[in-house]
């Protein structure tokens, strides 16, 4: 099938070249490790990038690799010549979704614009399938599904999405401020929601900003602020999610303030890596880079200021890091310190923690049987030092581990919790 | 290929054929150069389906390349003729500590690094240690005879292996050595295997010696002015009674590249850094450490720096490590080269090194396991440059050259495969190389098993591109 594009140059070819090939990068990778073959593996996908800018195989030899791919970078810190496999990955997603665009079906555009146009960024839309109905069906997924006939795909994975989802929160929120005394103030923060965890996890937004507030910091909520493009920037759609980036960062740069912060591994990345959409020497560029160098985790928040805790938490807890947390931000001692600080509690560490949950933004609606594996040797770690908890910090991994403790028939005997939530329990914060 | 449909039917599950385009195309390459795809994947989990690969391959005349995860330096597994690549990585179920007889029986496809963890849990230690002990497999440690810094003490892969499971170029399995470290019966075939890199043989089990695990390490970092002085140091710490567990050596290149990346505060000053490490009883070391110390300072070392904990071992450490990011920021290409030379002839070595670098213009750093002469000059370059790679290519020429003629080696573990070949008539002779030919085709009378290795086809140079 011959294409107008040029590959070389929508695909990162030159940062094809930093790859060695030491193969150092394969034990971290999840999905060579369940797929068991060089061509899922970040090594494997990176010479693919290589031989398709090339013209060496097609983009659609290139798509069914790249598209299993989970995006967990955790083949970046594991790389000892720093390859910028997220912007490789990028670029081939991107590719592949210029390409299907010439090729592929009104139905396919549907379900995609949909989701992406429609849904995600629209914090009203997701509040609104937030008020009480069943999510899938109220985005109106469950008559696409049929249309599109994608019941080969989703049906298993969103039967028992359901059956985990949490009860949500409704309501629009409103502009606000908490105020610290005069002079006391630790830092100036606005907080970033995001739009699906603020629609399932409401109360984890709540808590987090509660226990920022009871540590010394104040603490803004900007209405404009929007979806972070993430799950755009990672189906191909860098268009839209450049787009949302310049409504964030127009939003924030309303208030001075010495952080944005949010408690959402996944879109904390995006955010970190605002810049990476524009080119150098673009205005946007600057704009970008600075709310990227103010945007940061709760966890390295609260590790620099003194929580009020008030609770003994006798528990025993494992936690699963959100990869994009790890691997993008950066930010992986800050939340162990952290639940090193709750009195009572035990950390357990379990073989592989560091590996994904198989989760990775829609992945596991999706290819859910590929998350599954990923999922089911996750939850044998887990389950290896029996803890009662497992925090996690990012909404996507959360629901995971819903799906696997579920999976595991461990209901009632694991409970699942953000960080934030175990910390504010410890600070008798509600 | 004709029994396509003959080899596919060996392996007991079909998802263990691999021949989609983006398939072939992930097993065309190692850590090397060169991209050759293969014309099928399968992936062997067992004794008989490697036999009957290889039975079916021998009369067909397919060529056969055994491959484990891909680490190869020196282009060992690649594809070379076309045929079939045997990914042995998916076997790596069998990994057996017996600690009774201090041994281990394994799979090809076992980590080497899970080797060592899993004999650790009976205070014992399999000592190889190639960088890639975490990824690479013994299946491809046994087939490239691979070292790593604990070779200085310990020796490398070779010394370690008594006992192996063959398959044969012809199909048939055989046995070689055993479970016990005396063993004098008929030839040795097992070090023979060890090191052929794949082509008299596919080993589908191995037999490793284990050793006691040394109960503590301690580390020292060691700058000298003088490159040469850091020579003699070497060579006067070997002949104190102490054997160190690694001795590695950064240049001055490298310290630059290092601190220009990342800064640690490196003597960048210093023409040469050594990096100790001893292992043993912690009163003993104690005591050992305090020699070096002294011999050390004796040579003309700037200061003598020992870590005091596991924290400050780790940071002294980091240096080493951090060499190659460094210097792939320079450029994106990383040649990597093992030759090797007699200890005493280690400053010489760096003499014409230096030499190379300026006759060529090619930006050349070394770093490496000095304790054994086994230096690892590493080229920067950019693939994309041929004008350069072209330098680069006589440049690797003249280093295999300058360790020969100083009574070293082409390589000391990295293995010959593609890259090194032509130049096996230097180091081994004519009449050399005719006898490893020989030997080669009385094992393997049809070529079937890694054609295209160790032994130059005519009019063969070494590239150092993917085209």
């Amino acid at each position: 099938m011959s294409s107008t594009m040029d590959y070389t140059t929508s695909l990162a070819y030159d940062e094809t070249f930093a790859c060695v090939q030491c193969g150092y990068c394969l034990p971290s990778c999840p999905t060579y490790i369940t797929m068991k073959k060089e061509t899922h593996s970040p090594r494997g996908r990176i010479n693919l990038v290589k031989m398709a800018a090339e013209g060496k195989i097609s983009i659609d030899d290139l798509a069914g690799p790249m598209e299993l791919c989970l995006g967990c970078r955790a083949c970046e810190p594991a790389c000892p010549t720093n390859v910028q496999y997220g912007k490789i990955l990028e670029s081939a997603l991107s590719t592949v979704s210029a390409y299907r665009k010439e090729y592929e079906t009104v139905k396919q555009k549907t379900i995609k614009k949909v989701l992406f146009h429609h849904v995600f960024p629209k914090r009203n839309v997701l509040g609104f399938i937030g008020s009480g109905l069943h999510w899938y069906q109220s985005w109106h997924l469950d008559d696409l599904v049929k249309k599109l006939n994608l019941t080969r795909v989703l049906p298993e994975s969103m039967r028992e999405m359901e059956a985990i989802m949490p009860e949500v929160l409704s309501g629009k929120r409103k502009e606000e401020t908490t105020a610290v005394k005069e002079g006391e103030t630790r830092f100036k923060v606005a907080f970033f929601t995001g739009c699906v965890m603020d629609t399932f996890f409401r109360k984890v937004n709540d808590l987090s900003m509660k226990l920022l507030t009871a540590s010394g910091c104040e603490v803004h909520f900007i209405e404009e602020q929007t979806c972070c493009g993430a799950l755009h920037q990672h189906s191909g759609e860098r268009d839209k999610a450049r787009k949302l980036a310049m409504a964030n960062i127009e939003a924030f740069e309303k208030l001075d303030v010495d952080f944005v912060v949010n408690s959402i591994g996944g879109c904390g990345a995006a955010m970190v890596e605002y810049h990476h959409l524009f080119e150098v020497g673009d205005p946007w560029y600057d704009r970008a880079k600075q709310f990227a160098s103010k945007s940061k985790d709760i966890s390295a928040i609260l590790r620099q200021v003194d929580l009020p805790f008030k609770e003994r938490s006798p528990l025993n807890v494992a936690y699963q890091p959100s990869c994009h947390l790890t691997n993008v931000q950066r930010v992986a001692d800050e939340p162990l310190e952290l639940i090193s600080r709750i009195p009572g509690v035990k950390f357990l560490p379990y073989p592989d923690m560091k590996m994904c949950c198989g989760s990775a933004g829609i992945y596991n609606l999706v290819h859910y049987e590929e998350s599954m594996d990923i999922l089911d040797m996750k939850m044998k770690n887990i389950r290896s030092v029996r803890p009662d908890v497992i925090l996690t910090s990012n909404p996507g991994c959360h629901l995971q581990m819903l799906l696997g403790v579920k999976r595991e028939g461990l209901e009632g005997k694991i409970k699942v919790m953000h960080l934030v939530e175990l910390l504010a329990e410890s600070c008798n914060i509600h | 290929m004709e029994c396509r449909h003959e080899l596919k039917a060996t392996m007991k599950d079909p998802k263990r054929c691999l021949e989609d385009a983006a398939d072939l195309y992930s097993y065309a390459y190692d850590a090397s150069f060169g991209i050759f795809q293969p014309d099928l994947v399968l992936q062997p989990m067992s004794t008989e389906e490697t036999a009957a690969i290889v039975k079916i391959a021998n009369i067909h005349r397919v060529p056969l390349y055994p491959r484990g995860r891909g680490t190869s330096l020196s282009g060992g597994p690649l594809a070379v003729h076309g045929g079939v690549v045997l990914d042995f990585s998916l076997w790596d179920q069998k990994l057996e500590i017996h600690p009774d007889d201090m041994i281990a029986i394994v799979s090809p496809g076992v980590l080497t690094g899970s080797i060592d963890t899993a004999a650790g849990k009976h205070g014992l230690m399999y000592p190889p240690d190639p960088s890639s002990a975490h990824v690479s497999t013994i299946g491809g440690n046994l087939a490239e005879n691979s070292g790593g810094p604990r070779g200085l003490k310990y020796g490398v892969t070779k010394d370690y292996v008594i006992g192996l499971e063959v398959v044969t170029p012809e199909g048939e399995v055989i046995r070689t050595g055993g479970k016990t470290v005396k063993n004098v019966t008929g030839y040795d075939l097992t070090k023979l295997i060890v090191g052929s890199e794949g082509t008299l043989g596919i080993v589908t089990e191995a037999i490793l010696k284990l050793i006691p695990k040394p109960v503590a390490t301690k580390t020292a970092l060691v700058p000298f002015k003088d490159l040469v002085d850091s020579g003699k140091a070497i060579s006067k710490i070997l002949t104190s009674g102490i054997l160190p567990s690694k001795m590695e050596i950064m240049d001055q290149a490298s310290l630059l590249a290092v601190e220009e990346y990342e800064p640690l505060g490196l003597p960048i000053h210093a023409e040469a850094v050594l990096l100790l490490e001893l292992d043993g009883h912690p009163e003993a070391i104690a005591q050992e450490m305090e020699v070096v110390e002294k011999v050390c300072l004796d040579a003309g070392a700037e200061e003598v720096k020992v870590a005091r904990d596991a924290i400050e071992e780790r940071e002294l450490w980091k240096a080493r490590k951090l060499v190659s990011p460094a210097i792939v920021k320079i450029k994106p290409t990383k040649i990597s080269e093992d030759a090797t030379v007699p200890r005493s002839k280690i400053p010489e070595m760096f003499r014409r090194l230096k030499i190379i670098r300026d006759t060529y213009g090619v930006h050349l750093v070394v770093f490496g396991h000095a304790g054994d002469g086994n230096l690892h000059p590493n080229i920067i370059a950019d693939q994309r440059d041929a004008e350069e790679m072209r330098r680069v290519e006589e440049a690797v020429g003249e280093i295999f050259k300058a360790a020969v003629e100083l009574g070293g080696t082409l390589s000391g573990e990295h293995g010959i495969g593609v890259m090194k070949s032509p130049f096996m008539e230097m180091e081994v002779g004519k009449e050399g190389l005719d006898m490893m030919h020989r030997i080669k085709r009385a094992w393997d009378p049809n070529n079937v098993l890694n054609p295209g290795k160790i032994f130059p086809e005519p009019g063969q140079r070494l590239v150092l591109s993917n085209e």
